[in-house]
C-alpha cells in the first residue's frame, strides 16, 4: 500500500546556525527506514513521467520498488545501468526540474523525494556492498579524454567497460572538473567524488593529471601518437567578470577563483594547509544560480557576518536549484533580488563598497524571462569588503585555438552533434558545458554517455 | 612525481633546481612558467623556466627564498621529488626579429629576463643586458648572462660592486650614448619595470615586461591573475606573461600584490612554529 503523506519524508540535516560555520556535508541522508517509508509514496504509474524527465532516463519506479522492499543493493545496480555516477547526482541534479518535476504525487503536495532515494541507494551501496569489479579484457583500441569533469568521466568510464584502454589528460592536479573546485565539500564531500574516480581506475581508466592540453600535447599529437579517438570535456572554466569600475581592487574574486581556494586547494582549514583565502565582514556575492548560493555559503562559513545575494531579476528566475536557496536563506545569507551592481568602491585599493541600482521587470526577452529594467534615481550602496562575482562562465579558448578544423561557436562553444557528440574533425568527440555553456552535471554525464556511444560506433568501422 | 637531478644556491635566498619533466622539457619555450606543488597540503606557485634541456628532458626553475611554498622548495634535495609540475604555461616570447636589444634583470628577474636573452642570441640579435641587484652578495647568473650578451652591465644600489645604481639609469646612458635599441626587455620587480617603461617611453622604444600576479590555476580559470593592458582585463597565465609595458597598468598591479600580505604571513609563521618550513627567519 503506497504511503498517502502529501509531503517528502523530512531528510535529516545540520541545523543553520550550526552548518553555516562548518564545512560539514548540510544534508545527512536516510536512514533505511526514512528511505523505505519515502519510497513507498511512489504510486508506480504507467506513464512513468519522472523517467522522461531525467536526461539520462534512469528507470526509477524500479528502483524505487527495490528500497521499498529493502533490496538497496539492487536498487543501487538498477540505477547504474543508466546513470554511473548516482551518489553526486542524487546530491546536485536540479529534480525540481527534471524526475520530481514531472512527478505525479506533485500534482497534490509535493513530489516522490527521488534525488534524496538515489543519494540513499549510493551511500548504502558504497558504505555496505563490495564493488564487484571486473576489468573488462581489453580489445587493444586506445581512447584519449581530455578533462576530468563529469563528461569526461561518464565517457571514460563506458568505453573502459567496453574493452578500451582509456587516458584521461587532466589539467589540475586531481581529476573530477566542477565536482572537486566548484561544488563545496558541504554539499558534495570530496571523499565521494574521489570514491567515483578511484572506480575508474579499478576498472583501468588512467589518469594523468597535470596535463594542460594544447599546452603540454595538442590534440593532433594525442591522435597521432596512437588513440583512435579524443573525447573533449573540458567545461567551461572562463571567468566571466561584469566589466564595471573598480574590478581590479583587491577582494574582488572571481566566484572560480574564491571556490577553487576553498574547494580543491582547501583554503577553509588555512593555515593547517598553505593557499588562503580572505573575506570581509560583509560580502555581496553576483549571481543568482547555483554557483553564487556555493560562494555565498563559504563565504558565510569563513566568517563573513553579513552576505548578500545581489541579482538582478527576481527570485522566481533564479537558475539556482530550489534546495541551493532554501538552504541558503535558513544560512541567514540575505537576497538583494532586483539589484544591479554598477561600480565597486575602494579605499587605498581595497573594496569599501558595491553601488546598486534596484530594477523591475519589464518586458520578456529572448529568453523568455521578463527583462530587468533599471528604476530611476535608485541608486544606493552596499557597505562590503568583499565581492564575489559569479556572472557564469565560457569555455577555455585554449583547445580551440591549439587545434585546426575544430568548428566553434562565436562565443567559444565546440560545435558537435547532438546525437553523437562529433565534432568537425574526424575521430574527435567533445561534450559537456563545453558544448553546451554552463549547464548541470547530468547533462554532461548524459553527453559523455552518448559519445561513448559513438565513439565505440566509430572505431568498430574504422 | 617530479624528481629533483640538481641543485645549487645561487646566493643566500635564491637557488636552482633541475627537474625531471621531459613533457614539458620538449615543448617549453623562453617567456614560458611552470606551476608546482610540493605537497598534497601545498599552494600551487607559478616559477619561470629558466632554462630546459630537451634531449635530457629536464626543466630549471630558479627561485628565490621569499615565503612559506618558495622557503620549502629550498629545503628539498637531489633525490626528493615534487608532487605536481605543470606547464610550459603561458605565451612563448615573440623575440624574432630583432636586431639590438636590451634585456634587463631586476634581481631575481633576472632569472627570469635570461632565457630570453639567450635565445635572441641564439637568434643572431646584438644583446646588450643591465642586471641589477641590492649588493654584490645577491649577484646571479652573471657567467651565463655574459655568455649570451654582447655587453653586460651589472648594478648595485649600494655600489658594493664598484657599479652604484639602477638598471634604469644604465639603460638610460646607453641610449643617450645612442644604442640604437629596437626592443627593450625589463623583467624585475613592479617598480623597476615602471620606471624603465617611464625612460623607454621618453624614447619610443617598445618596451615588453613580465607580470608576476598571484596565480593558482594557471590556465584561465580564475581570473585571480588579471592585469589591466590598455584599459583591458587580462589574464597574465594565458595572455602574458609579457606585455607591452608602455600599456600596463602598474599601479593597479602593485596594489593587486597585496591582497594576500597578512595571509602571507601567517602562513609562514604558522609553519615556523610547527616546524615544517624549514629555515624561514627571512
Ligand atoms: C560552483 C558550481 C556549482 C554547481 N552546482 C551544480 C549543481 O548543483 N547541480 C548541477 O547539476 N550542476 C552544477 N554545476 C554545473 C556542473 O558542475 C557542470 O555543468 C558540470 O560539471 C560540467 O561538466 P563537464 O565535464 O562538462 O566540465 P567540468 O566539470 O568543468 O570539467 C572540465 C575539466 O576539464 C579540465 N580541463 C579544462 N581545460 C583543459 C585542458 N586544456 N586540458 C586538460 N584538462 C582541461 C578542467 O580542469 C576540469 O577538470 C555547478 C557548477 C559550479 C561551477
Ligand atoms: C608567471 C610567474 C613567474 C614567476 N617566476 C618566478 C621565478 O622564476 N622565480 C621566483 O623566485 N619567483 C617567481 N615568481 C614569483 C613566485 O611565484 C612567488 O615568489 C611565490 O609564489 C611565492 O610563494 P611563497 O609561498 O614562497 O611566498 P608567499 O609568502 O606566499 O608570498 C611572498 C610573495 O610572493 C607573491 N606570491 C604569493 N603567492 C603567489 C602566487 N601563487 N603567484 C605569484 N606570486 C605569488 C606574493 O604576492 C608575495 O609578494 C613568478 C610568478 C609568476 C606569476
Ligand atoms: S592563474 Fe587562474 S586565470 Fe590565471
Amino acid at each position: 500500500m503506497a504511503n498517502m503523506c502529501p509531503t517528502k519524508t523530512p531528510m535529516p540535516e545540520q541545523a543553520p546556525t550550526v552548518r553555516n560555520k562548518n564545512f560539514k556535508e548540510v544534508a545527512l541522508g536516510y536512514t533505511p527506514d526514512q528511505a523505505i517509508e519515502e519510497a513507498k509514496r511512489c504510486l508506480n504509474c504507467k506513464n512513468k513521467p519522472c523517467v522522461s524527465g531525467c536526461p539520462v532516463n534512469v528507470k526509477i519506479p524500479d528502483f524505487l520498488a527495490f528500497i521499498a522492499e529493502g533490496e538497496f543493493e539492487k536498487a543501487y545496480l538498477k540505477i547504474t545501468e543508466t546513470n554511473a555516477l548516482p551518489a553526486i547526482c542524487g546530491r546536485v541534479c536540479p529534480q525540481e526540474n527534471q524526475c520530481e518535476g514531472k512527478c505525479v504525487r506533485g500534482l497534490k503536495g509535493e513530489s516522490v523525494a527521488i534525488g534524496r532515494l538515489e543519494r540513499f541507494a549510493a551511500d548504502y551501496y558504497r558504505e555496505n556492498c563490495i564493488a564487484k569489479t571486473n576489468k573488462p579484457t581489453s580489445n587493444g583500441k586506445k581512447v584519449a579524454v581530455i578533462g576530468g569533469g563529469p563528461a569526461s568521466l561518464s565517457c571514460a568510464g563506458d568505453l573502459a567497460k567496453k574493452g578500451y584502454s582509456v587516458t584521461i589528460f587532466e589539467a589540475f592536479h586531481t581529476a573530477g572538473g566542477v565536482l572537486m573546485y566548484g561544488i563545496p565539500e558541504f554539499r558534495l564531500p570530496k571523499d565521494i567524488v574521489c570514491k567515483e574516480i578511484d572506480n575508474l581506475r579499478n576498472i583501468g581508466v588512467d589518469i594523468q593529471t597535470n596535463m594542460v592540453i594544447g599546452k603540454i600535447l595538442s590534440v593532433d599529437e594525442i591522435l597521432e601518437s596512437g588513440y583512435d579517438a579524443v573525447f573533449i570535456g573540458t567545461g567551461a572554466g572562463l571567468p566571466k567578470f561584469m566589466g564595471i569600475d573598480g574590478e581590479a581592487l583587491n577582494g574582488v574574486y572571481s566566484a572560480n577563483e574564491f571556490l577553487t581556494r576553498i574547494n580543491l586547494m582547501k583554503a577553509y582549514k588555512f593555515p593547517e594547509t598553505d593557499t588562503p583565502v580572505k573575506v570581509g565582514k560583509n560580502v555581496a556575492v553576483i549571481g543568482g544560480g547555483n554557483v553564487a548560493m556555493d560562494a555565498a555559503r563559504c563565504a558565510k562559513r569563513l566568517g563573513a557576518e553579513n552576505v548578500y545575494i545581489v541579482y538582478r531579476r527576481s527570485e522566481d528566475e533564479m537558475p539556482a536549484r530550489n534546495e541551493e536557496i532554501h538552504h541558503a536563506k535558513e544560512e541567514e545569507i540575505v537576497f538583494k533580488t532586483l539589484t544591479n551592481p554598477t561600480r565597486i568602491i575602494g579605499e587605498d585599493g581595497w573594496v569599501k563598497g558595491l553601488e546598486c541600482v534596484d530594477m523591475e521587470l519589464g518586458e520578456h526577452d529572448a529568453s523568455g524571462r521578463r527583462r530587468p529594467v533599471e528604476k530611476k534615481d535608485s541608486q544606493h550602496i552596499i557597505d562590503v569588503q568583499t565581492v564575489i562575482m559569479a556572472i557564469g562562465q565560457s569555455p577555455n579558448p585554449l583547445i580551440k585555438s591549439t587545434t585546426d578544423g575544430l568548428a566553434t561557436q562565436p562565443w567559444g562553444g565546440i560545435i558537435a552533434d547532438e546525437q553523437t557528440c562529433a565534432t568537425s574533425k574526424e575521430g574527435v568527440y567533445a561534450g559537456g558545458d563545453t558544448v553546451t555553456g554552463a549547464a548541470t552535471v547530468i547533462l554532461a554525464m548524459g553527453a559523455g554517455k552518448k559519445a561513448a556511444a559513438a565513439i565505440d560506433e566509430y572505431i568498430k568501422n574504422k | 612525481m617530479f624528481k629533483i637531478l640538481k641543485k645549487r644556491a645561487l646566493n643566500e635566498q635564491v637557488k636552482l633546481l633541475e627537474i625531471e619533466a621531459p613533457l614539458i622539457a620538449k615543448k617549453a619555450e623562453p617567456g614560458q612558467f611552470i606551476i608546482l606543488r610540493i605537497n598534497e597540503d601545498g599552494e600551487r606557485i607559478p616559477l619561470t623556466i629558466a632554462d630546459f634541456d630537451r634531449e635530457r628532458g629536464t626543466v630549471t626553475i630558479i627561485f628565490q627564498e621569499v615565503g612559506m611554498t618558495t622557503k620549502l622548495l629550498g629545503t628539498l634535495n637531489e633525490g626528493d621529488a615534487l608532487l605536481d609540475f605543470v606547464g610550459p604555461l603561458g605565451v612563448a616570447s615573440h623575440l624574432e626579429g630583432y636586431k639590438k636589444v636590451a634585456v634587463i634583470g631586476g634581481g631575481l628577474g633576472t632569472a627570469i629576463a635570461y632565457p630570453q636573452a639567450k635565445k635572441l642570441h641564439s637568434l643572431g640579435a646584438e644583446v646588450d643586458s643591465i642586471i641589477g641587484f641590492r649588493n654584490k652578495d645577491l649577484i646571479i647568473l652573471e657567467d651565463e648572462v655574459k655568455a649570451v650578451s654582447t655587453n653586460t652591465f651589472v648594478t648595485t644600489d649600494d655600489g658594493s660592486n664598484g657599479c652604484k645604481g639602477f638598471v634604469s639609469d644604465v639603460l638610460k646612458s646607453n641610449i643617450e650614448a645612442g644604442a640604437n635599441y629596437d626592443l627593450v626587455i625589463a623583467i624585475g620587480p613592479l617598480i623597476m619595470m615602471k620606471v624603465v617603461c617611464d625612460v623607454t617611453k621618453q624614447y619610443g622604444i617598445k618596451t615588453i615586461v613580465s607580470m608576476n600576479p598571484v596565480m593558482i590555476d594557471g590556465t584561465g580559470m580564475c581570473g585571480g591573475c588579471r592585469v589591466l593592458v590598455g584599459g583591458e582585463t587580462k589574464f597574465a597565465c594565458v595572455d602574458g606573461p609579457d606585455f607591452d609595458g608602455h600599456l600596463v597598468d602598474f599601479d593597479s598591479a602593485m596594489n593587486r600584490q597585496k591582497m594576500f600580505k597578512s595571509e602571507e604571513a601567517q602562513s609562514s609563521e604558522h609553519k615556523c612554529r610547527i616546524g615544517l618550513g624549514g629555515k624561514c627567519n627571512g
